[in-house]
């Protein structure tokens, strides 16, 4: 090879490690720098002041003196057994919202697999469709719909199915509904991406082998869109842990959900330093499911050795 | 007890499958003997795979119905019948590791637990596949999957293992050890096998008879021998081997023997022949290129299927020669010649004046 065109692949490969290191730069950027600078508001003091909070770094006439860290914000949060029970709550309703989610989203995403191609991209634009509208504007939506006054309880009172409105607005069933709609395309896509690939001659070899339909689905379906399934929960999960909006325009006074008393600490307490400490607490809840899930993955690709 | 041809362990009567306008299967009749390596050849899209498909029980027959052992299995679904399927793709279960994909069929039939390791492990090792019973399929070759698939579709002992294009999948050096080693394994089971392939070389070395389909329907049924040397019409004759159609007109008939004339190759042939078809029809004749001798000199004595030509095209393949050899009037005739002396110089080569000629019984009139 000559000199040249080594110089050249030099240049280009060089272009290429730049390019790669990319993504690491962006997550350098707008996602450790953000949480480094949260991280620190939640090892400080709130004080009246602008901003709202002790300096990490303490300036003397002598100059730099020293750190100032407190965990005491952390301290609270563990003391005081409101912030678990939240912390609990929100797991358990976006746990609920997740596997509601799953449940109907697991026959669509496998209807819409085993349809023929051309139906199957125009169903896919059907479950993508909401997204058009901002999503603000379709959980308001949902007021309109379930209200005491709302679409739904002026068409059961005018038809006679009931006497009275159903509450329908204002409390989990809300936040639920809210949730599965929300987030239901999240459930479907990777699940359809997965359930898109599979082999169907493994099925009919299932059948050829003894097992019923039920059962073969159960037996191949089933684990190989293990990958899917999970995917499509992660998806969900995650962000419905730290929903504020759904919440807080559908879920009633006793909807216990981290997302709300993260507001509540900010914007009405000011107090910066423990709803920091509120998301990094929460933050760190949440990594050990993505852990986790990691790790299953190395396992998988271990075992299949 | 008299009974000298026993009941056949699979009869298709009179099976038709049509999928909208498209008849694929169009009225077939096979009956297939317990014990038989039968083999179902055709082109793609000849309704061979849906025959299959019918018989492992993945589509019903829109007519007709299928018979295994006795028993109308026309209703019955795959996962009730005694017959197993290998597939094209093996469809192995990739979460499973070998082992686990063998044993499958055994714990869908309830077999004990025990059994089912012992049953396994004896299937892995006459698939030679003991030490890899652990692996998941994606860390094999693909020799090795097409045997796992094998053990697979044979543990459960069914009455009838179905093959669908089992080499198809294989390198030629491994396809040619895989079908002797298949060929064995049906032997020592007993296991009556059927097996769909486009290709005839598979199934003339595998199959103990052969069910030639076109069209959806069955052109003809025999041993390989009999597909070979005594095609039933032009399509089989075409389609398995190499083979010279001539067309001739009918010139006389005498003793049992027809003779033509082929204009296009200008030379009178003859062929035995018991109808008479009417002097002046035109039918056709067909030679298999091997069965024809090329040489320099005419040769001596006889007159009839001897044609005159020049040599075209030559393919030396070492073991044999391949012509190509043009008569006078444009028409071309392929024969082939073992090169049974040693010589690295030919004895006929390119462009050079020869005599075609072959015996009266290696040609085959062809009425269809």
């Amino acid at each position: 090879m000559s000199d040249a065109a080594e110089g050249h692949d030099d240049r280009s490969l060089r272009w290429l490690r730049r390019a790669v290191k990319f993504p690491y730069f962006w997550l350098l950027l707008f996602f450790l720098a953000p949480f480094l600078i949260i991280l620190k508001i939640s090892l400080a003091d709130p004080v009246v002041a602008q901003p709202p909070f002790t300096p990490l770094l303490e300036w003397g006439a002598e100059g730099f003196e020293g750190l100032r860290i407190t965990f005491s914000n952390y301290v609270f949060l563990f003391k005081d057994g409101y912030y678990g029970i939240i912390y609990l709550s929100s797991l358990k309703m976006a746990a609920i919202g997740t596997l509601l989610c799953l449940l109907l989203g697991y026959p669509m995403a496998y209807f819409i697999a085993r349809q023929p191609p051309s139906r199957r991209h125009l169903l896919l634009l059907a479950v993508i469709l909401p997204f058009w509208i901002s999503f603000l504007l379709r959980v308001y939506a949902w007021i309109g719909l379930l209200n005491n006054r709302g679409v739904i309880n002026e068409l059961l009172l005018w038809t006679g199915v009931i006497d009275a409105p159903i509450q329908m607005l204002y409390n989990d069933f809300a936040v639920y509904l809210g949730i599965v709609y929300s987030y239901l395309p999240f459930m479907i896509l990777p699940l359809y991406a997965n359930l898109e690939r599979h082999d169907l001659d493994l099925l009919d070899a299932a059948a050829d082998l003894g097992a019923r339909r039920w059962r073969a689905f159960v037996d191949v379906t089933l684990p190989l869109s293990a990958p899917g399934i999970i995917g499509g929960c992660l998806l969900v999960f995650i962000p419905a842990v730290g929903e504020f909006t759904i919440p807080a325009l559908l879920g009633g006074a006793d909807t216990l959900m981290i997302g709300r008393v993260l507001w509540d600490e900010f914007f009405v307490n000011r107090d910066w330093p423990v709803a920091s400490a509120v998301s990094v607490v929460l933050l760190l809840l949440l990594i050990a499911p993505i852990m986790w899930f990691q790790r299953l993955q190395a396992r998988e690709q271990e075992t299949g050795r | 007890m008299n009974d000298p041809q026993p009941p056949p362990l699979v009869r298709i009567d009179g099976v038709t499958k049509r999928f909208g306008e498209v008849t694929a299967v169009d009225d077939v009749s096979l009956d297939i003997q317990k014990g038989e390596l039968f083999a179902i050849l055709g082109a793609s899209g000849c309704g061979k795979t849906t025959l299959l498909r019918m018989l492992a029980g993945f589509e019903q027959p829109t007519s007709g119905r299928i018979l295994i052992d006795g028993a109308d299995m026309t209703d019955v679904p795959p996962y009730e019948r005694p017959v197993n399927l290998m597939f094209q793709s093996y469809a192995l279960f990739p979460h499973m590791t070998v082992e686990q994909n063998v044993a499958y069929g055994l714990k869908k039939e309830g077999v004990p637990a025990p059994q089912i390791r012992e049953r396994v492990a004896e299937m892995l090792a006459m698939v030679k596949l003991g030490p890899l019973a652990g692996r998941k399929p994606e860390k094999l070759s693909g020799g090795e999957k097409q045997r796992v698939a094998l053990a697979r579709s044979l543990v459960k002992r069914p009455k009838l293992l179905l093959l669908d294009e089992p080499l198809a999948a294989l390198d030629k050096k491994l396809r040619e050890h895989t079908q002797f080693e298949l060929a064995n394994i049906q032997y020592q089971l007993g296991t009556t096998f059927v097996v769909v392939t486009h290709d005839q070389d598979e199934a003339m070395t595998l199959a103990s008879r052969i069910a030639v389909m076109h069209e959806g329907k069955i052109a003809q049924v025999g041993t390989p021998g009999e597909v070979y040397e005594y095609p039933a019409n032009r399509y089989v004759a075409g389609f398995v081997g190499n083979i010279n159609l001539i067309e001739g007109r009918v010139t006389g008939r005498a003793n049992g023997r027809l003779t033509l004339h082929c204009d296009a190759l200008d030379a009178d042939l003859e062929a035995a022949c018991e109808e008479v078809p009417a002097a002046g029809e035109t039918v056709t004749v067909a030679v298999r290129p091997e069965k024809i001798t090329i040489s320099r000199e005419a040769p001596a004595g006889a007159d009839r299927n001897v044609v005159k030509g020049v040599v075209r095209d030559l393919g030396y393949f070492g073991d044999q020669s391949l012509y190509r050899v043009r008569a006078r009037s444009g028409a071309v005739v392929q024969v082939s010649a073992q090169n049974l002396r040693r010589s690295a110089k030919l004895i006929v080569e390119w462009d050079d004046e020869v005599f075609l000629s072959w015996e009266v019984g290696s040609t085959i009139l062809l009425r269809t």
